[in-house]
């Protein structure tokens, strides 16, 4: 009988991945930092068009591209003569299962279907659970998603809460567990016992799957307005959306620069039970913005084919009271009714915005949908019933946990910039760390890719003590 | 009384606190991983009875029966009047006037 011990199944998570992704990542693998990174985004063998005609078969992708002209009067009325860029915003949630991760788990869903899986196991509390399960009523497989979804009271975070029925819409089995990172413990078991394909949000097809965003805001971009938008902002969490985004954007020879944003939980511990229903993002946080971009890797894959830090040109945070706000200003000035984790790279973008001379345009590249349980108001009623201190005021005194404070006015909306510098070095210590020993000559150029830096940095960074 | 057939919920516990992870903080350690998860009866049987059920998925699953857990309740919350004035502020500015928001 098979040990099914915490220690024991952990132990045998190289074999249950590497069965259950039908892929074998040790051959992009060096034997120690470096790795074969494009080598392995070019094993699945798809080309951008081939993609592009699975996306379509599951009725994913192609969505509208749309200028929020109320948003950049608002802007502009917050900036300087002269300031205020023009912001556009990629109509995600209009994909069959309401947001990105369609197209992500289009790819993953196909490949299963093609290689013979009878089912697709994921683990996420997001939208990406509700984008496998789509994706897998069409093709006629089983569904599994496992997810964090209670506090040790059995209190359900209500975005989570609605996430499992949008699940269940789709005839997903879903099983929700209590807050822990064992919930991967769990994930592999299931791997194990189904014989399913993992619909990793991390393995190459999930990442090729947003190449499509990418490509098509170049493409839709210059119809509509003969050139490239000067700034994309996508919302970072594992770090997937933004690779996805930014190697699109490159595919079509596009060099528009790609941001980052996160909304800033600073200070809230991810695996605390106590914490867990005190925040009111469950995804595009710093809480995984952060680790995921210093070190890809942790994810549940050997190697993530979301590595952040080789695309993005600038980092920015927002508070959770800006997110609420630019959420329900999409709503009252374009009549736009989306989910607000969606939303903070729309409020990132309105900050950068009102620095940007008016005639350049920033593209946010998602929306996602919203509902019972994930709308502002669900979120922000829920946060007062657990104690969180609602208020107007200065978004620079919210303390993540104790309170959400509203901008009194929209000019307080101010994204703060990230150290990306910092993030680079931490990424090199991780890589380090991880693969202990001296740091070789195929490193080095790894590495530089790995931060888009240049070779006296990482050399600096090599030589310091690890 | 539950019959064979029903679609239920089911709990069990994954790992007591001395199994969990030994990177979980206090206060997660503190507590069991707890797991819920919904399926057909696979026998009669009563709220806190060990039962087994077939899952969406086709799966066997062994835990307690639980009571309820089977209506979706989550709603769009108590009313946030801030919200009210977030669009009074941003109509103003953009249009001008009274918004009556």
């Amino acid at each position: 009988m098979r040990d099914n011990s915490y220690q024991a199944v952990m132990a045998r998570r190289p074999d249950i991945m590497k069965a259950a992704v039908g892929m074998d990542y040790s051959r992009f693998e060096s034997g120690g930092i470096a790795f074969d990174y494009e080598g392995m985004m070019q094993a699945p063998g798809l080309s951008l068009q081939e993609i592009e005609a699975i996306q379509h078969s599951y009725a994913i992708g192609n969505t509208p591209l749309i200028e929020l002209k109320n948003i950049t009067a608002l802007a502009r009325a917050c900036a300087a003569p002269g300031k205020g860029a023009r912001i556009f915003v990629k109509d995600e949630a209009s994909n069959p299962s309401g947001s990105f991760k369609a197209r992500r788990a289009a790819v993953s869903v196909e490949m299963a279907r093609r290689m013979g899986y009878k089912g697709v196991v994921t683990a996420t509390s997001g939208n990406y659970g509700a984008a496998v399960a789509s994706c897998a009523a069409k093709a006629g497989l089983r569904c599994i998603v496992v997810q964090e979804c209670f506090d040790s009271h059995g209190v359900g975070q209500p975005e989570i809460v609605e996430k499992a029925r949008k699940c269940e819409a789709f005839g997903a089995e879903v099983l929700q567990l209590t807050v822990g990172p064992e919930l991967f413990y769990v994930f592999l078991r299931l791997l194990e016992e189904t014989g399913y394909f993992n619909a990793s949000l991390y393995t190459p097809y999930a990442i090729l799957g947003i190449e499509t965003l990418g490509a098509e805001i170049a493409r839709q971009f210059r119809t509509l307005e003969g050139r490239d938008p000067d700034l994309v902002i996508a919302t970072n969490a594992g770090g997937g959306n933004l690779t996805g985004t930014a190697r699109g954007l490159l595919h079509e020879n596009c060099a528009t620069p790609v941001a980052a944003a996160s909304v800033s939980l600073h200070g809230l511990h991810m695996a605390s039970d106590t914490q867990f229903n005190r925040k009111s993002f469950t995804t595009g946080h710093t809480g995984f913005g952060v680790p995921f971009s210093t070190w890809p890797d942790r994810s549940d894959v050997p190697r993530s084919a979301g590595r952040p830090l080789r695309y993005l040109h600038s980092y920015h945070t927002v508070t959770q009271g800006e997110v609420f706000f630019m959420t329900e200003t999409l709503s009252r000035l374009e009549g736009m009714e989306r989910g607000p984790a969606g939303n903070t790279s729309l409020a990132a973008a309105f900050s950068l915005a009102r620095q940007m001379p008016s005639d350049q345009c920033i593209v946010v590249q998602e929306t996602e949908y919203t509902g019972a349980g994930k709308h502002h108001n669900a979120q922000l009623a829920f946060a007062r019933s657990r104690g969180i201190d609602i208020r107007f005021g200065d978004p620079r005194d919210e303390v993540p946990g104790q309170s959400i404070v509203l901008p009194r006015a929209p000019e307080l909306i101010q994204a703060q910039e990230a150290d990306l510098a910092q993030m680079r070095r931490s990424l090199i210590r991780n890589a380090r760390q991880h693969f202990p020993g001296l740091v070789r000559p195929e490193d080095i150029p790894f590495l530089m890719d790995e931060t888009r830096a240049d070779e006296a940095f990482v050399r600096a960074q090599c030589e310091e003590e690890p | 009384m539950p019959k064979q057939g029903d679609w239920v919920r089911i709990h069990s516990v994954v790992l007591s606190p001395d199994q969990r992870a030994p990177q979980v903080p206090e206060d997660t350690a503190g507590v069991p991983l707890e797991m819920w998860v919904k399926g057909y009866l696979t026998e009669d049987a009563q709220v806190g009875d060990a039962v087994t059920v077939r899952t969406a998925a086709g799966r066997l699953a062994q835990g307690t029966l639980t009571e309820g857990g089977l209506n979706y309740t989550h709603s769009f919350g108590d009313n946030v009047p801030e919200l009210r004035q977030v669009a009074a502020m941003v109509w103003d500015r953009v249009f001008g006037g009274d918004s009556h928001a």
